[in-house]
């Protein structure tokens, strides 16, 4: 134990910090450890699922301290942005309820086993009484769900899948309450509160999968920068929240750091990483007097940035407002349970009040055609179709996940089943958006060359001497014994090997990013990079044409780098697209027929991203990129499009087949209850029945990701 | 008549106990990280003591 803090007369300040590369059970104690060793921290915890701590500390503390901390004991994080409380799960509200409906579900089944095997008289009457006692405010509480959406619709004239299932239940225990207090036979509490607990648990799974995905999605690190240090006019270097900047002030940016607002540079000279903004790979050189974005990645030297715009008013916050706009269109899909609904709810309501109707003509008297009635409401009322959609799909979703394809909500299965056409981003999507030594300027190299670039590039965490690092090692270079490296902002990387001078260094004529490497007395030499295609490309591109899925390139490169890409992968291709040049791409497709899927990871795809009838994003992508898509696809290769698309189409045929199940296994009790010979007893075998029927269908889509 | 005028409270209380202890359970937050729960039973407590 760690002595308790002194500081009792500050209400203490909480932060929430994301880190994504906490997995186990050694992360957790170290995190939690390595915080509450600060003197500053009364508690850490952490919430592994969320991929998220959340620190109790002293408000004097500034966030990029506890960053810091978090770094030396080796993990990247992020302070969470937006309001510190947690993310609503979907699930939680739920659980209450489906706990109770199983409860009463299984005491009042007990009960109604005996009056089936022949209870009768008081012993039944007593037996009805219990069940109504367990039965009406088990149904009134894990009904609610369903009672607060069908009464939100029903407000605005509209109708959807709860609508039926309300009526159905409020008319059922009513019934069943009037039988019990006549002496009646039949009560149908067992029969209601299995529906719901049948229902409760679809509802559940399909929350369960939608919370799953976005924990994946979110766990993974964000591009904005939280803030940055700003320059007080002491002369004072102080760290301030991005919503805290405000134009005029005068921040440093440090190499390697992303800026948090726009601005003009006033002093210092480097080359800028736009990727994020413009989906163009090579580093842009930026001077005193140009201006620079919120967004984009700092490569070379430090720069003193004047606040031009900030918070709402950046070219990152114009592109998140685009995307709000056209992603209206999306929202306006309407998912296959509620489609069905439409077309189900008014004809079961029909057949119910028809037969209601038919035994008053033929002069049953009114308790008796209520009776059967409500047989009639309760033999189709859409119990196993309440299982159809969700099952199918988390088991779909389960399968997905464990091949790396990350589906954030159900109804994006259902909208990708239906694509005919797919747009692809090139830089990130198409290739992997960084930067690859080519192989033969690293087959040119001699073994000593080799190894003494390998040496410098280790010493920096510029993109390129990274990727070179990277792809040596993978060649098996050793590394030569360099000393006296130093890394010179805007220069390069400059060492001493066996008394030579030697250098990796930014060539002074290139027409694409490259590095130089001089070893003193022998020539230069130059390695280019470039950015690969992705793996399985051709593959994966071969067979979505063969899935009747043409594609073809947007991107906002220009048009030589789109040409080549073009070339390669025999696409045809619109190049220097703005994000909103993309969004009309899409919307000229959709209006010419098309069911649209786009692929994009950057910032600058984010409005097509939203705009598109499905979206998938690589894991690489930018943080607008991922929240904007659908799918998040793990891993480089590209064969995870064709993949997800086919899994999609194979869902939405099992869901297909179960409705088809569930509707038929119901259509054939119906004359029977239309007739009046459907008891209890049948009605909760049919929909036991049916919904195992459905269930064991879909696990068939356990193996739907191969 | 009788056992079952005994058996059926008894059977009600004992549910209602279990209902009872889900719901203090989830307003407790032990369903809030369940991945987190299952790795912290690995966690050493005693490394602190170890000389």
């Amino acid at each position: 134990m760690k002595p308790a803090v002194t500081i009792v007369d500050e209400p203490l300040a909480e932060t929430v910090l994301v880190v994504p590369g906490m997995h186990c059970a050694g992360c957790i104690a170290r995190i939690e450890r390595g915080l509450e060793a600060l003197s500053a921290v009364a508690r850490a915890r952490v919430n592994l699922s969320a991929r998220q701590v959340r620190v109790a500390h002293h408000p004097a503390l500034a966030v990029p301290d506890l960053v810091s901390a978090l770094e030396a004991i080796g993990f990247a994080s992020q302070p969470r942005a937006g309001e510190p409380g947690p993310q609503a799960s979907a699930v939680k509200p739920l659980l209450a309820p489906l706990a109770v409906a199983g409860f009463a579900a299984m005491n009042v089944m007990l009960m109604s086993v005996s009056i089936w095997s022949g209870a009768d008289g008081a012993t039944r009457a007593l037996f009805h009484w219990v069940s109504a006692l367990i039965g009406v405010p088990a149904i009134a509480y894990a009904g609610r769900p369903f009672f607060t959406s069908a009464w939100a619709v029903l407000r605005r004239w509209q109708s959807n899948m709860d609508v039926p299932i309300s009526i159905g239940i409020v008319l059922a225990t009513a019934l069943s309450l009037y039988e019990t207090a006549t002496g009646g036979r039949t009560a149908w509490f067992d029969g209601t509160l299995m529906l719901l607990l049948f229902l409760l648990a679809g509802r559940t799974l399909d929350a369960m999968m939608r919370d799953r995905a976005r924990a994946g999605v979110d766990g993974l690190l964000r591009q904005a920068a939280p803030g940055a240090m700003v320059l007080t006019g002491a002369g004072a270097l102080e760290w301030t929240a991005a919503r805290d900047l405000s134009p005029g002030m005068l921040m440093r940016v440090a190499v390697g750091e992303r800026l948090a607002a726009d601005g003009r540079i006033v002093t210092g000279e480097t080359s800028l990483d736009q990727s994020l903004l413009t989906g163009e790979s090579a580093p842009v050189a930026a001077a005193a007097g140009d201006s620079v974005h919120a967004g984009t990645l700092n490569l070379d030297a430090p720069v003193d940035v004047r606040v031009t715009a900030a918070g709402q008013d950046t070219s990152l916050a114009e592109i998140a407002r685009l995307m709000d706009a056209v992603g209206q269109s999306r929202s306006a899909y309407v998912r296959i349970a509620d489609r069905a609904s439409r077309l189900y709810a008014p004809a079961v309501h029909t057949l119910a009040l028809a037969s209601f109707l038919g035994w008053m003509l033929t002069g049953a008297g009114f308790h008796q055609s209520a009776v059967i009635a409500i047989a009639v409401l309760i033999i189709t009322c859409p119990c196993a179709i309440g299982l159809a959609v969700p099952v199918a799909q988390v088991v779909a979703c389960g399968a997905l996940m464990r091949a790396g394809v990350m589906v954030k909500d159900g109804s994006a299965l259902e909208r990708l089943a239906r694509i005919d056409r797919a747009l692809i981003d090139k830089t990130g999507s198409l290739t992997l958006g960084r930067p690859t030594p080519e192989p033969a300027a690293l087959a040119a190299l001699t073994a000593e060359e080799a190894a003494v670039a390998l040496a410098l590039a280790s010493h920096s965490s510029h993109p390129l001497s990274r990727a070179l690092t990277h792809a040596l090692a993978a060649v098996q270079a050793m590394p030569a014994a360099v000393e006296d490296v130093a890394e010179i902002p805007g220069f390069g990387l400059r060492g001493c090997w066996r008394g030579i001078a030697v250098a990796l260094r930014r060539p002074q004529h290139a027409a694409t990013s490259a590095v130089a490497l001089d070893i003193a007395g022998r020539p230069a030499r130059l390695i280019a990079f470039t950015d690969r295609l992705r793996p399985d490309c051709a593959d994966a591109l071969g067979e979505l044409a063969g899935m009747g899925v043409p594609c073809s390139i947007l991107s906002g490169d220009n048009a030589r780098a789109v040409a080549e890409v073009a070339r390669a992968t025999g696409l045809t291709g619109q190049a220097s697209a703005s994000p909103r040049d993309k969004a009309d791409a899409i919307a000229r497709l959709q209006n010419g027929g098309y069911t649209v899927l786009m692929v994009g990871d950057g910032l600058n795809d984010g409005p097509a991203l939203a705009a598109a009838d499905a979206s998938i994003a690589p894991g690489s992508a930018s943080d607008v990129g991922r929240q904007a898509a659908d799918i998040v696809f793990l891993g480089d290769s590209l064969i995870a499009l064709p993949r997800a698309i086919r899994a999609a189409r194979r869902t939405m045929r099992v869901v297909r087949q179960n409705f088809a199940l569930a509707i038929g296994y119901n259509v054939l009790a119906v004359p029977l209850a239309i007739l009046g010979y459907v008891t209890p007893l049948i009605a909760a075998v049919a929909m036991a029945t049916s919904s195992i029927l459905v269930i064991a269908n879909s696990l068939r889509l356990g193996r739907a990701a191969r | 008549m009788t056992s079952l005028a005994m058996l059926m409270p008894i059977a009600l209380f004992m549910g209602l106990c279990s209902l009872g202890t889900f719901f203090w359970a989830l307003r407790g937050g032990q369903f809030e990280d369940l991945e987190g729960a299952a790795n912290r039973i690995l966690i050493d407590d005693e490394q602190d003591d170890t000389p």
